[in-house]
């Protein structure tokens, strides 16, 4: 064997390009994490608190666990699934429903969404290390009106996805004693809604399907599930009788009633990932 | 396999991982005689018969046409197939349907495994079914045949080279390394974190979602890498950047789809090194590095096939291992 030869020392021409080069490569490492970990600022702030499609898991796990294709997207016969743009960072690409523009009604029957989800991001059972929250889980099966009549007349959903509530009372219609008439929301109205009486397996736009309602139930009227949500007489802050919109522990939190209210803004928002309080 | 080639295999791993080409220290007999006889030529001669075919050449676009009409046929089956329900291709590119049958990017699908730490059996089947896939097909395949962000890269590339050519601008290159350091980055903060945190801002798949679902502000941050790559860095993000290229590098480094260089007939001019992604796979390319009279490419290239249309002498040819053998 040989010596081995000294490796010749390096030009001063050629550590400077190296130098120069270790520079650009850290830039870019810096650029390239920084841009990634700048998605975390909107988790950070937690400015928006996103409905998420039904049978999601909890925040922190559903963001973990979507693989952001929009299956659940496009299996939707609604449309009531968008996916979180840039604002949202971590969770650009995940889906979310803004239920006063389209809410999810269940025409699918099924849950179609959670049937499309290939990473358990919604899903029907949870995974037994997640923890379900207290008053997250439903006391039991909730019924689609929908189908009532056929021989599973549940849907398959053991949590809810949020809780509605009256958040305006002064400005609701039946609490007025009024009436409505005309197309909730207005003629260019562009949410979609399925009404047994019309079509079952074919959902409407709401603006085709006009009411007139001597006193105003539109949000007990259209509510999918059984047992969620009724008009009944309570008591004012004064003292004094009068009806309203009143929310029962079935409530899944799908945003039909925040959908259908007719009255601007409207008077029922769903709490997103809100659990049931007795 | 050779002793030379089975060695020269590790080393193109090596390479795939970000470590500079080296030198061979030995070379196979065969191809030294070849590599004799090249420098015995009379240089007279060597010229003219170079000037002769240069006359000749015709330019192909062969291969290329083929890539892009493929990349651009399975980006749009997504968009029809959400546009015109008629659900062929359902999803996008990080995890999708082909007709029922779950097919699952493989980086996605391993930044949700560690992010989330639990694994469903649908995950598992898109996962493998994907893997099987590119195994067969080349890994990087994935890359050029496919990724909607490296076709816009590669009109961006021929912006920047126009610059270049004008002395405009000039390619800064940077340490390859880098791309393995960002691939254990993402693993360890998924993990850390549990958030995909490098999903927010793979391009590929921002791009993917926003042929099918629309267009949005995350829009911003692919145009922002193209600007880099045009002004600044030849194919920075391709190159120097994106874990999934390198996933893919791994799934393609036995893939039986490759390259073959042949030494015979090669005039050692570097033409396809000046096309090429990713010209440290074609080191061997270079005059007297050879190690055998034929030698495959290693894992890194993206089997893009611009070397085989520039050569002018045909001495890198698409190979399947196995295939060409029977037929």
């Amino acid at each position: 064997m040989s010596e081995p030869k000294p490796t010749p020392p390096l030009s001063k021409a050629k550590r400077q390009t190296h130098r120069r080069r270790f520079i650009r490569t850290a830039l870019l490492t810096g650029g390239v994490i920084g841009a990634a970990l700048s998605g975390f600022l909107p988790q950070v702030y937690a400015r928006t608190r996103r409905l998420r499609p039904p049978g999601a898991l909890d925040e922190q796990d559903f963001l973990a666990s979507c693989i952001k294709c929009g299956q659940c997207v496009q299996v939707c016969p609604v449309q009531a699934i968008k996916l979180a743009d840039l604002v949202d960072g971590m969770g650009v690409g995940v889906p979310y429903i803004a239920a006063r523009d389209q809410a999810c009604d269940f025409s699918c029957d099924a849950i179609q969404c959670v049937l499309a989800c290939p990473t358990g991001a919604l899903t029907y059972h949870k995974p037994d290390f997640l923890p379900v929250r207290p008053g997250a889980a439903l006391a039991a099966k909730p019924i689609l009106l929908a189908k009532e009549k056929d021989a599973e007349p549940t849907l398959n959903l053991a949590e809810r996805i949020g809780v509605a509530r009256l958040i305006r009372p002064e400005s609701c219609l039946a609490t007025q004693g009024k009436g409505f008439k005309g197309q909730t929301r207005g003629a260019d109205f562009k949410g979609k809604m399925r009404y047994m009486a019309v079509d079952r397996w074919k959902p409407i736009p709401v603006a085709e399907h006009p009411y007139d309602v001597a006193e105003c139930d539109l949000c007990a009227r259209e509510c999918p599930v059984k047992g969620a949500i009724a008009i009944e007489t309570v008591f004012a802050p004064d003292g004094s009788k009068r009806k309203a919109p009143v929310i029962k522990e079935p409530c899944v939190g799908c945003g039909v009633c925040e959908m259908v209210c007719p009255v601007e803004p409207g008077c029922l928002t769903i709490e997103a990932r809100e659990v049931w309080k007795t | 396999m050779s002793d030379v080639l089975t060695q020269r295999f590790f080393g193109q791993i090596k390479v795939l991982f970000g470590w500079e080409p080296e030198k061979p220290t030995t070379i196979a007999p065969e191809a030294k005689q070849i590599h004799e006889l090249k420098r015995l030529t009379n240089k007279q001669d060597l010229q003219a018969v170079k000037a002769h075919m240069r006359e000749h050449e015709v330019k192909s676009t062969k291969w290329r046409n083929r890539r892009w009409a493929t990349l651009i046929v399975a980006n749009l089956l997504f968009v029809v197939s959400y546009w015109l329900d008629i659900q062929v291709l359902e999803g996008s590119l990080t995890a999708s349907r082909f007709v029922g049958f779950h097919l699952i990017d493989l980086n996605s699908a391993l930044q949700v495994m560690l992010a989330h730490k639990h694994i469903i059996t649908n995950l598992l089947i898109g996962t493998g079914t994907v893997l099987v896939l590119w195994a067969l097909l080349g890994g990087r395949t994935f890359c050029s045949w496919v990724c909607p962000y490296h076709l816009v890269a590669e009109l961006a590339e021929k912006i920047h080279l126009k610059l270049a050519d004008k002395k405009l601008v000039s390619d800064q290159t940077m340490d390859r390394r880098l791309r393995s350091v960002f691939w254990v980055v993402f693993a360890l903060l998924a993990v850390a974190t549990g958030y995909t945190v490098f999903e927010a801002i793979s391009p590929t798949g921002i791009l993917s979602r926003a042929l099918i679902y629309g267009p949005g502000l995350a829009l911003l941050w692919v145009l922002a890498l193209l600007v880099f790559e045009i002004f600044f860095s030849r194919r920075a993000w391709c190159r120097y950047a994106c874990p999934i290229g390198l996933t893919y590098g791994v799934v393609g480094i036995l893939s039986p789809v490759r390259i073959k260089y042949t030494l015979d007939g090669c005039f050692h001019e570097g033409d396809c090194r000046k096309v090429c992604l990713v010209p440290h796979v074609l080191d061997t390319v270079i005059k007297g590095r050879a190690v055998a009279p034929a030698v495959p490419i290693g894992p890194d290239c993206t089997r893009c096939g611009l070397c085989v249309d520039t050569c002018p002498t045909g001495s890198l040819k698409f190979e399947v291992k196995g295939l060409s053998k029977l037929l």
